[in-house]
Protein backbone atom coordinates (compact mmCIF):
# COMPACT_ATOMS: atom_id res chain seq x y z
CA UNK A 1 0.00 0.00 0.00
CA UNK A 2 2.65 2.57 1.09
CA UNK A 3 4.65 1.17 -2.21
CA UNK A 4 0.83 2.25 -4.53
CA UNK A 5 0.81 5.69 -2.56
CA UNK A 6 4.48 6.53 -3.91
CA UNK A 7 3.91 5.34 -7.53
CA UNK A 8 0.77 7.63 -7.41
CA UNK A 9 2.31 10.32 -5.74
CA UNK A 10 5.41 10.35 -8.49
CA UNK A 11 2.57 10.19 -11.26
CA UNK A 12 1.21 13.26 -10.09
CA UNK A 13 4.65 15.17 -9.45
CA UNK A 14 5.32 13.99 -13.25
CA UNK A 15 1.91 14.81 -14.44
CA UNK A 16 2.30 18.79 -12.80
CA UNK A 17 4.45 20.26 -15.26
CA UNK A 18 2.01 19.58 -18.22
CA UNK A 19 -0.86 20.34 -15.73
CA UNK A 20 1.02 23.77 -15.07
CA UNK A 21 1.68 24.48 -18.71
CA UNK A 22 -2.28 23.99 -19.54
CA UNK A 23 -2.87 26.32 -17.01
CA UNK A 24 -0.19 28.80 -17.78
CA UNK A 25 -1.16 28.72 -21.45
CA UNK A 26 -2.32 32.41 -22.55
CA UNK A 27 -6.16 32.22 -23.02
CA UNK A 28 -5.94 34.63 -26.09
CA UNK A 29 -3.34 31.48 -27.57
CA UNK A 30 -5.56 28.65 -25.99
CA UNK A 31 -8.87 30.16 -27.77
CA UNK A 32 -7.54 30.67 -30.85
CA UNK A 33 -5.26 26.99 -31.10
CA UNK A 34 -9.02 26.03 -30.09
CA UNK A 35 -10.63 28.08 -33.21
CA UNK A 36 -7.87 26.40 -35.39
CA UNK A 37 -8.39 22.32 -33.78
CA UNK A 38 -12.00 23.26 -34.74
CA UNK A 39 -11.37 23.99 -38.40
CA UNK A 40 -8.68 20.84 -38.65
CA UNK A 41 -11.10 18.63 -37.77
CA UNK A 42 -14.02 20.18 -40.10
CA UNK A 43 -11.25 20.49 -42.99
CA UNK A 44 -10.79 16.84 -42.04
CA UNK A 45 -14.02 15.67 -43.47
CA UNK A 46 -14.37 17.80 -46.50
CA UNK A 47 -10.47 17.22 -46.85
CA UNK A 48 -10.64 13.71 -46.55
CA UNK A 49 -13.16 12.93 -49.13
CA UNK A 50 -11.51 15.31 -51.75
CA UNK A 51 -8.16 13.58 -51.10
CA UNK A 52 -10.04 9.93 -51.59
CA UNK A 53 -9.52 9.05 -47.83
CA UNK A 54 -13.58 8.43 -47.09
CA UNK A 55 -16.52 8.02 -49.55
CA UNK A 56 -17.95 11.83 -50.39
CA UNK A 57 -21.17 12.50 -48.23
CA UNK A 58 -23.47 15.38 -49.20
CA UNK A 59 -24.93 16.05 -46.29
CA UNK A 60 -21.42 15.30 -43.88
CA UNK A 61 -19.73 17.53 -46.45
CA UNK A 62 -22.04 20.25 -46.27
CA UNK A 63 -22.58 20.46 -42.84
CA UNK A 64 -18.22 20.39 -42.43
CA UNK A 65 -18.31 23.39 -44.69
CA UNK A 66 -20.89 25.08 -43.28
CA UNK A 67 -19.07 25.01 -39.67
CA UNK A 68 -15.86 26.39 -41.66
CA UNK A 69 -17.91 29.25 -42.92
CA UNK A 70 -19.10 29.88 -39.87
CA UNK A 71 -15.79 29.89 -37.77
CA UNK A 72 -14.07 32.15 -40.79
CA UNK A 73 -17.08 35.00 -39.44
CA UNK A 74 -15.45 34.85 -36.32
CA UNK A 75 -14.28 37.82 -35.03
CA UNK A 76 -10.42 37.10 -34.06
CA UNK A 77 -9.33 40.63 -33.26
CA UNK A 78 -9.45 39.86 -29.64
CA UNK A 79 -7.43 36.57 -29.65
CA UNK A 80 -4.98 38.61 -31.12
CA UNK A 81 -4.35 40.68 -28.66
CA UNK A 82 -1.24 43.10 -28.35
CA UNK A 83 1.67 41.03 -26.64
CA UNK A 84 0.83 37.60 -27.30
CA UNK A 85 2.95 36.76 -29.84
CA UNK A 86 5.67 33.69 -30.05
CA UNK A 87 8.22 35.50 -27.86
CA UNK A 88 5.64 36.72 -25.55
CA UNK A 89 3.58 34.09 -24.89
CA UNK A 90 4.41 30.12 -23.87
CA UNK A 91 3.21 27.85 -26.99
CA UNK A 92 2.32 30.45 -29.57
CA UNK A 93 3.84 30.42 -32.85
CA UNK A 94 2.42 33.85 -33.77
CA UNK A 95 5.00 35.99 -35.27
CA UNK A 96 5.63 39.73 -34.62
CA UNK A 97 4.29 40.29 -38.38
CA UNK A 98 0.99 39.70 -37.45
CA UNK A 99 1.22 43.39 -35.05
CA UNK A 100 3.77 45.16 -37.48
CA UNK A 101 1.02 44.24 -40.73
CA UNK A 102 -2.34 43.92 -38.64
CA UNK A 103 -3.96 45.15 -42.13
CA UNK A 104 -2.24 41.98 -44.10
CA UNK A 105 -3.04 39.77 -41.62
CA UNK A 106 -6.92 40.83 -41.24
CA UNK A 107 -6.62 40.53 -45.52
CA UNK A 108 -5.71 36.92 -45.19
CA UNK A 109 -8.56 36.14 -42.67
CA UNK A 110 -10.88 37.77 -44.84
CA UNK A 111 -9.50 35.30 -48.09
CA UNK A 112 -10.36 32.55 -46.08
CA UNK A 113 -13.88 34.20 -45.39
CA UNK A 114 -14.19 34.16 -48.78
CA UNK A 115 -12.85 30.56 -49.87
CA UNK A 116 -15.04 28.99 -47.13
CA UNK A 117 -18.41 30.96 -48.40
CA UNK A 118 -17.53 29.17 -51.96
CA UNK A 119 -16.67 26.00 -50.05
CA UNK A 120 -20.20 26.29 -48.75
CA UNK A 121 -21.81 26.58 -51.60
CA UNK A 122 -20.02 24.07 -53.36
CA UNK A 123 -19.29 20.83 -50.59
CA UNK A 124 -22.86 19.72 -50.65
CA UNK A 125 -23.43 19.72 -54.80
CA UNK A 126 -20.92 16.59 -55.75
CA UNK A 127 -17.44 15.38 -54.78
CA UNK A 128 -16.14 17.00 -58.07
CA UNK A 129 -17.20 20.74 -56.83
CA UNK A 130 -15.71 19.83 -53.17
CA UNK A 131 -12.75 19.20 -55.21
CA UNK A 132 -12.43 22.29 -57.09
CA UNK A 133 -13.23 24.63 -53.99
CA UNK A 134 -10.58 22.74 -51.68
CA UNK A 135 -7.63 24.59 -53.58
CA UNK A 136 -9.13 27.88 -52.80
CA UNK A 137 -9.44 27.30 -49.22
CA UNK A 138 -5.91 25.46 -48.10
CA UNK A 139 -4.25 28.05 -50.58
CA UNK A 140 -6.23 30.56 -47.54
CA UNK A 141 -4.88 28.67 -44.98
CA UNK A 142 -1.52 28.49 -45.79
CA UNK A 143 -0.57 31.91 -47.05
CA UNK A 144 -1.62 33.15 -43.38
CA UNK A 145 0.72 30.40 -42.27
CA UNK A 146 3.50 30.78 -44.77
CA UNK A 147 3.97 34.98 -43.59
CA UNK A 148 2.26 34.97 -40.30
CA UNK A 149 3.46 31.69 -38.30
CA UNK A 150 6.49 30.00 -36.87
CA UNK A 151 7.73 26.66 -38.41
CA UNK A 152 7.66 23.96 -35.70
CA UNK B 1 69.17 38.83 -40.44
CA UNK B 2 65.97 41.00 -39.93
CA UNK B 3 66.19 41.73 -43.68
CA UNK B 4 66.44 38.13 -44.77
CA UNK B 5 63.25 37.23 -42.12
CA UNK B 6 61.84 39.24 -43.68
CA UNK B 7 62.18 38.00 -47.19
CA UNK B 8 61.57 34.74 -45.77
CA UNK B 9 58.25 35.83 -44.22
CA UNK B 10 57.35 37.27 -47.73
CA UNK B 11 57.96 34.15 -49.79
CA UNK B 12 55.97 32.37 -47.18
CA UNK B 13 53.13 34.82 -47.53
CA UNK B 14 53.42 34.66 -51.76
CA UNK B 15 53.73 30.22 -51.22
CA UNK B 16 50.86 30.54 -48.73
CA UNK B 17 48.82 33.34 -51.31
CA UNK B 18 49.90 31.41 -54.17
CA UNK B 19 48.24 27.89 -52.54
CA UNK B 20 44.94 29.75 -51.66
CA UNK B 21 44.76 31.46 -55.00
CA UNK B 22 45.01 27.90 -56.71
CA UNK B 23 42.55 26.04 -54.09
CA UNK B 24 39.86 28.81 -54.32
CA UNK B 25 39.92 28.71 -58.09
CA UNK B 26 36.47 28.00 -59.08
CA UNK B 27 35.83 25.03 -61.22
CA UNK B 28 34.75 24.49 -64.87
CA UNK B 29 32.58 21.63 -66.41
CA UNK B 30 34.01 18.65 -67.39
CA UNK B 31 34.27 17.64 -70.95
CA UNK B 32 31.87 14.76 -70.43
CA UNK B 33 29.35 17.31 -69.00
CA UNK B 34 29.64 19.79 -71.69
CA UNK B 35 29.25 17.08 -74.68
CA UNK B 36 26.01 15.38 -72.76
CA UNK B 37 24.72 19.32 -72.32
CA UNK B 38 25.61 20.37 -75.90
CA UNK B 39 24.44 17.03 -77.63
CA UNK B 40 20.85 16.73 -75.69
CA UNK B 41 18.01 17.33 -77.76
CA UNK B 42 16.92 19.77 -75.15
CA UNK B 43 12.64 19.66 -74.47
CA UNK B 44 11.47 22.31 -72.59
CA UNK B 45 8.43 20.67 -71.22
CA UNK B 46 10.15 18.65 -69.25
CA UNK B 47 12.41 21.56 -68.27
CA UNK B 48 9.41 22.63 -66.45
CA UNK B 49 9.00 19.60 -64.27
CA UNK B 50 12.28 20.02 -63.64
CA UNK B 51 11.81 23.88 -63.08
CA UNK B 52 8.92 23.02 -60.41
CA UNK B 53 10.97 20.43 -58.79
CA UNK B 54 14.01 22.22 -58.53
CA UNK B 55 11.68 25.24 -56.62
CA UNK B 56 13.77 28.07 -58.49
CA UNK B 57 10.09 30.26 -57.81
CA UNK B 58 10.51 29.62 -54.04
CA UNK B 59 13.63 32.27 -53.79
CA UNK B 60 13.63 34.15 -56.75
CA UNK B 61 10.19 35.58 -57.11
CA UNK B 62 9.43 38.58 -55.98
CA UNK B 63 8.50 39.25 -51.93
CA UNK B 64 5.27 39.91 -53.09
CA UNK B 65 4.29 36.61 -54.87
CA UNK B 66 2.95 34.30 -52.28
CA UNK B 67 1.65 30.66 -52.22
CA UNK B 68 -1.33 31.19 -53.52
CA UNK B 69 0.10 33.45 -56.87
CA UNK B 70 -1.05 32.13 -60.13
CA UNK B 71 1.30 29.96 -62.40
CA UNK B 72 1.96 33.33 -64.88
CA UNK B 73 3.09 35.30 -61.50
CA UNK B 74 5.37 32.14 -60.00
CA UNK B 75 7.21 32.59 -63.89
CA UNK B 76 8.53 35.70 -63.27
CA UNK B 77 11.66 35.58 -61.47
CA UNK B 78 12.52 38.93 -61.00
CA UNK B 79 14.04 38.42 -57.40
CA UNK B 80 14.61 40.82 -54.39
CA UNK B 81 13.26 38.25 -51.32
CA UNK B 82 15.81 38.63 -48.46
CA UNK B 83 17.33 35.65 -46.23
CA UNK B 84 18.72 36.24 -42.96
CA UNK B 85 20.88 33.79 -42.12
CA UNK B 86 24.24 33.67 -38.99
CA UNK B 87 26.46 34.85 -42.44
CA UNK B 88 24.56 37.77 -43.17
CA UNK B 89 21.39 38.78 -45.00
CA UNK B 90 21.41 37.09 -49.02
CA UNK B 91 19.12 38.38 -51.60
CA UNK B 92 17.98 36.32 -54.27
CA UNK B 93 18.94 38.14 -57.43
CA UNK B 94 16.57 38.79 -61.01
CA UNK B 95 17.64 35.74 -62.62
CA UNK B 96 14.45 36.30 -65.48
CA UNK B 97 15.57 36.04 -69.22
CA UNK B 98 15.94 40.15 -69.13
CA UNK B 99 19.22 40.49 -70.66
CA UNK B 100 20.21 43.61 -68.60
CA UNK B 101 18.29 42.73 -65.37
CA UNK B 102 18.87 39.14 -65.61
CA UNK B 103 20.19 36.25 -67.23
CA UNK B 104 19.27 36.75 -71.08
CA UNK B 105 22.53 37.00 -72.01
CA UNK B 106 23.62 33.60 -70.65
CA UNK B 107 24.91 30.58 -72.83
CA UNK B 108 23.59 26.89 -71.65
CA UNK B 109 27.14 26.22 -70.85
CA UNK B 110 27.20 29.64 -68.79
CA UNK B 111 24.09 28.36 -67.19
CA UNK B 112 24.73 25.22 -65.89
CA UNK B 113 28.19 25.94 -64.80
CA UNK B 114 25.96 28.24 -62.85
CA UNK B 115 23.82 25.90 -61.74
CA UNK B 116 25.69 22.76 -61.21
CA UNK B 117 28.97 24.25 -59.77
CA UNK B 118 27.99 27.85 -58.30
CA UNK B 119 30.19 29.58 -60.64
CA UNK B 120 29.16 33.03 -62.63
CA UNK B 121 29.72 33.58 -65.92
CA UNK B 122 32.61 35.95 -64.50
CA UNK B 123 34.31 33.06 -62.81
CA UNK B 124 33.08 34.28 -59.15
CA UNK B 125 31.82 32.14 -56.55
CA UNK B 126 28.09 32.11 -55.84
CA UNK B 127 27.37 31.98 -52.09
CA UNK B 128 25.83 28.68 -50.97
CA UNK B 129 22.37 30.41 -50.77
CA UNK B 130 21.78 29.21 -53.75
CA UNK B 131 21.63 25.43 -53.65
CA UNK B 132 24.48 24.22 -56.02
CA UNK B 133 25.28 21.76 -54.15
CA UNK B 134 22.27 20.15 -54.66
CA UNK B 135 21.70 20.67 -58.04
CA UNK B 136 25.30 19.44 -59.04
CA UNK B 137 23.96 16.23 -59.16
CA UNK B 138 21.26 16.89 -61.71
CA UNK B 139 22.09 14.84 -65.06
CA UNK B 140 23.13 17.46 -67.96
CA UNK B 141 19.69 16.60 -69.50
CA UNK B 142 17.97 18.13 -66.79
CA UNK B 143 19.59 20.95 -67.07
CA UNK B 144 19.72 21.68 -70.58
CA UNK B 145 15.71 21.04 -70.76
CA UNK B 146 15.54 23.62 -67.80
CA UNK B 147 17.51 26.37 -70.12
CA UNK B 148 15.36 25.57 -72.71
CA UNK B 149 12.16 26.10 -70.19
CA UNK B 150 13.96 29.10 -69.19
CA UNK B 151 13.72 30.69 -72.67
CA UNK B 152 9.83 30.57 -72.35
CA UNK B 153 9.55 33.09 -68.97
CA UNK B 154 8.85 36.36 -68.85
CA UNK B 155 11.80 38.84 -68.80
CA UNK B 156 11.72 41.47 -65.71
CA UNK B 157 13.74 44.47 -65.35
CA UNK B 158 14.48 44.73 -61.87
CA UNK B 159 17.60 45.34 -60.80
CA UNK B 160 19.13 43.03 -58.59
CA UNK B 161 19.95 44.04 -54.95
CA UNK B 162 23.19 43.39 -53.42
CA UNK B 163 24.03 40.91 -50.56
CA UNK B 164 24.66 42.40 -47.03
CA UNK B 165 27.76 39.86 -45.93
CA UNK B 166 30.26 41.14 -43.52
CA UNK B 167 34.17 39.97 -43.59
CA UNK B 168 35.43 37.87 -44.12
CA UNK B 169 32.20 36.17 -45.79
CA UNK B 170 32.45 38.97 -47.76
CA UNK B 171 35.29 37.70 -49.87
CA UNK B 172 34.02 35.27 -52.30
CA UNK B 173 37.44 34.03 -53.32
CA UNK B 174 37.19 32.23 -49.76
CA UNK B 175 33.95 30.24 -51.10
CA UNK B 176 36.63 28.02 -52.61
CA UNK B 177 37.69 26.77 -49.30
CA UNK B 178 33.89 26.13 -48.07
CA UNK B 179 33.34 24.10 -51.62
CA UNK B 180 36.76 22.29 -51.08
CA UNK B 181 34.28 21.16 -47.63
CA UNK B 182 30.80 21.03 -48.67
CA UNK B 183 30.65 20.24 -52.20
CA UNK B 184 30.33 16.82 -52.43
CA UNK B 185 29.94 15.17 -56.06
CA UNK B 186 28.68 11.81 -54.41
CA UNK B 187 25.13 11.40 -53.27
CA UNK B 188 24.16 11.48 -49.78
CA UNK B 189 22.19 8.43 -49.51
CA UNK B 190 22.61 5.11 -51.47
CA UNK B 191 20.37 4.72 -54.50
CA UNK B 192 17.44 2.58 -52.81
CA UNK B 193 16.37 -0.64 -55.11
CA UNK B 194 12.95 0.17 -55.71
CA UNK B 195 12.76 2.24 -58.98
CA UNK B 196 9.54 4.36 -57.68
CA UNK B 197 11.82 5.21 -54.36
CA UNK B 198 15.23 5.60 -56.86
CA UNK B 199 12.90 8.05 -58.58
CA UNK B 200 12.49 10.10 -55.52
CA UNK B 201 16.45 9.94 -54.57
CA UNK B 202 16.93 11.54 -57.64
CA UNK B 203 14.09 14.24 -57.19
CA UNK B 204 15.16 14.78 -53.41
CA UNK B 205 18.89 15.14 -53.73
CA UNK B 206 19.78 16.42 -57.47
CA UNK B 207 16.75 19.14 -57.65
CA UNK B 208 14.66 19.29 -54.42
CA UNK B 209 17.10 20.87 -52.23
CA UNK B 210 14.95 19.19 -49.49
CA UNK B 211 17.93 18.39 -47.28
CA UNK B 212 18.80 22.63 -47.90
CA UNK B 213 16.30 23.17 -44.35
CA UNK B 214 15.49 19.72 -43.53
CA UNK B 215 18.93 18.78 -42.47
CA UNK B 216 21.41 20.50 -39.89
CA UNK B 217 24.44 22.68 -40.64
CA UNK B 218 28.02 22.99 -39.07
CA UNK B 219 29.75 26.20 -38.00
CA UNK B 220 30.62 27.06 -41.61
CA UNK B 221 27.44 26.44 -42.76
CA UNK B 222 27.74 22.86 -44.43
CA UNK B 223 25.07 20.49 -44.24
CA UNK B 224 26.02 17.47 -41.91
CA UNK B 225 25.47 14.55 -43.81
CA UNK B 226 25.28 12.32 -41.44
CA UNK B 227 22.35 13.71 -39.69
CA UNK B 228 20.78 13.36 -43.47
CA UNK B 229 16.55 15.03 -43.36
CA UNK B 230 17.08 14.94 -39.63
CA UNK B 231 15.85 17.68 -38.82
CA UNK B 232 17.42 21.39 -38.37
CA UNK B 233 17.09 24.75 -36.35
CA UNK B 234 15.18 26.76 -39.28
CA UNK B 235 17.90 28.21 -41.32
CA UNK B 236 16.12 31.59 -41.83
CA UNK B 237 14.23 32.84 -38.87
CA UNK B 238 12.49 31.18 -35.72
CA UNK B 239 11.69 27.60 -34.81
CA UNK B 240 12.63 24.00 -36.06
CA UNK B 241 12.38 22.23 -39.11
CA UNK B 242 11.26 18.66 -38.43
CA UNK B 243 12.51 15.62 -39.44
CA UNK B 244 11.58 13.67 -42.64
CA UNK B 245 9.45 11.99 -42.82
CA UNK B 246 7.21 13.22 -39.99
CA UNK B 247 6.39 10.70 -37.59
CA UNK B 248 3.71 8.17 -38.23
CA UNK B 249 3.12 9.55 -41.75
CA UNK B 250 2.56 7.72 -44.60
CA UNK B 251 3.50 7.61 -48.61
CA UNK B 252 -0.04 8.46 -49.19
CA UNK B 253 0.08 11.23 -46.56
CA UNK B 254 3.77 13.03 -48.13
CA UNK B 255 2.28 12.63 -51.49
CA UNK B 256 -1.57 14.46 -50.40
CA UNK B 257 0.80 16.94 -48.55
CA UNK B 258 3.04 18.33 -51.82
CA UNK B 259 -0.13 18.25 -53.62
CA UNK B 260 -2.42 19.88 -51.54
CA UNK B 261 -0.58 21.51 -48.26
CA UNK B 262 -2.63 19.63 -45.94
CA UNK B 263 -1.21 17.53 -42.87
CA UNK B 264 -2.77 13.94 -42.14
CA UNK B 265 -4.59 16.83 -39.12
CA UNK B 266 -5.51 18.98 -41.91
CA UNK B 267 -3.03 21.68 -40.47
CA UNK B 268 -1.48 23.62 -43.92
CA UNK B 269 2.27 23.67 -44.69
CA UNK B 270 3.64 27.48 -43.60
CA UNK B 271 6.84 29.50 -43.70
CA UNK B 272 9.25 28.61 -46.67
CA UNK B 273 7.07 25.30 -47.25
CA UNK B 274 4.31 27.09 -48.48
CA UNK B 275 6.33 28.16 -51.67
CA UNK B 276 7.77 24.71 -51.70
CA UNK B 277 4.25 23.54 -52.01
CA UNK B 278 3.11 25.79 -54.33
CA UNK B 279 5.82 24.28 -56.58
CA UNK B 280 6.01 20.58 -56.38
CA UNK B 281 1.97 20.50 -56.65
CA UNK B 282 2.96 21.75 -60.22
CA UNK B 283 4.76 18.45 -61.20
CA UNK B 284 3.26 15.65 -62.34
CA UNK B 285 1.73 13.09 -59.30
CA UNK B 286 3.73 9.88 -60.25
CA UNK B 287 6.79 12.20 -59.48
CA UNK B 288 5.57 13.11 -56.06
CA UNK B 289 4.66 9.58 -55.37
CA UNK B 290 8.25 8.97 -55.99
CA UNK B 291 9.31 11.01 -53.45
CA UNK B 292 7.40 10.18 -50.80
CA UNK B 293 7.91 6.54 -51.84
CA UNK B 294 12.03 7.32 -51.21
CA UNK B 295 11.31 9.22 -47.85
CA UNK B 296 9.46 6.51 -46.40
CA UNK B 297 12.42 4.41 -47.39
CA UNK B 298 14.67 6.50 -45.66
CA UNK B 299 12.65 5.96 -42.56
CA UNK B 300 13.44 2.38 -42.99
CA UNK B 301 17.17 3.20 -42.38
CA UNK B 302 17.52 6.47 -41.46
CA UNK B 303 20.80 8.39 -41.30
CA UNK B 304 22.76 6.26 -43.45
Amino acid sequence: MPRLLTALATAAALALPTLATAQDMNPNVAARHAVMDVLAYNLGQIGGMAQGRMPYDAAVASAAANNIYHLSMLDIAPMFAEGTDNASAQGSRALPAIWTDMDGFNARWAALQTAAEAMKDAAGTDLASLQGAMGGLGGACGACHQTYRQPQ
Amino acid sequence: MLARLGTFALVLAAVGGGAFWVLTRPASLSADTLTALQSHSADPQHGEQVFWTAGCASCHTAPSVDATASTEARMVLAGGRSFVTPFGTFRAPNISPDPEAGIGGWTLEQFATAVMLGVSPEGAHYYPAFPYTTYTHATPGDIADLWAYWQMLPADPTPSAAHEVGFPFSMRRGLGLWKMLNFDPAFATPVPEDPEAARGHYLVEALGHCAECHTPRDALGGLDRSQWLAGAPNPVGEGRIPALPPQGWTAFDIAAYLETGFTPEFDTAGGEMADVVANISRIAAPDRAAIAAYLVALRASPNP
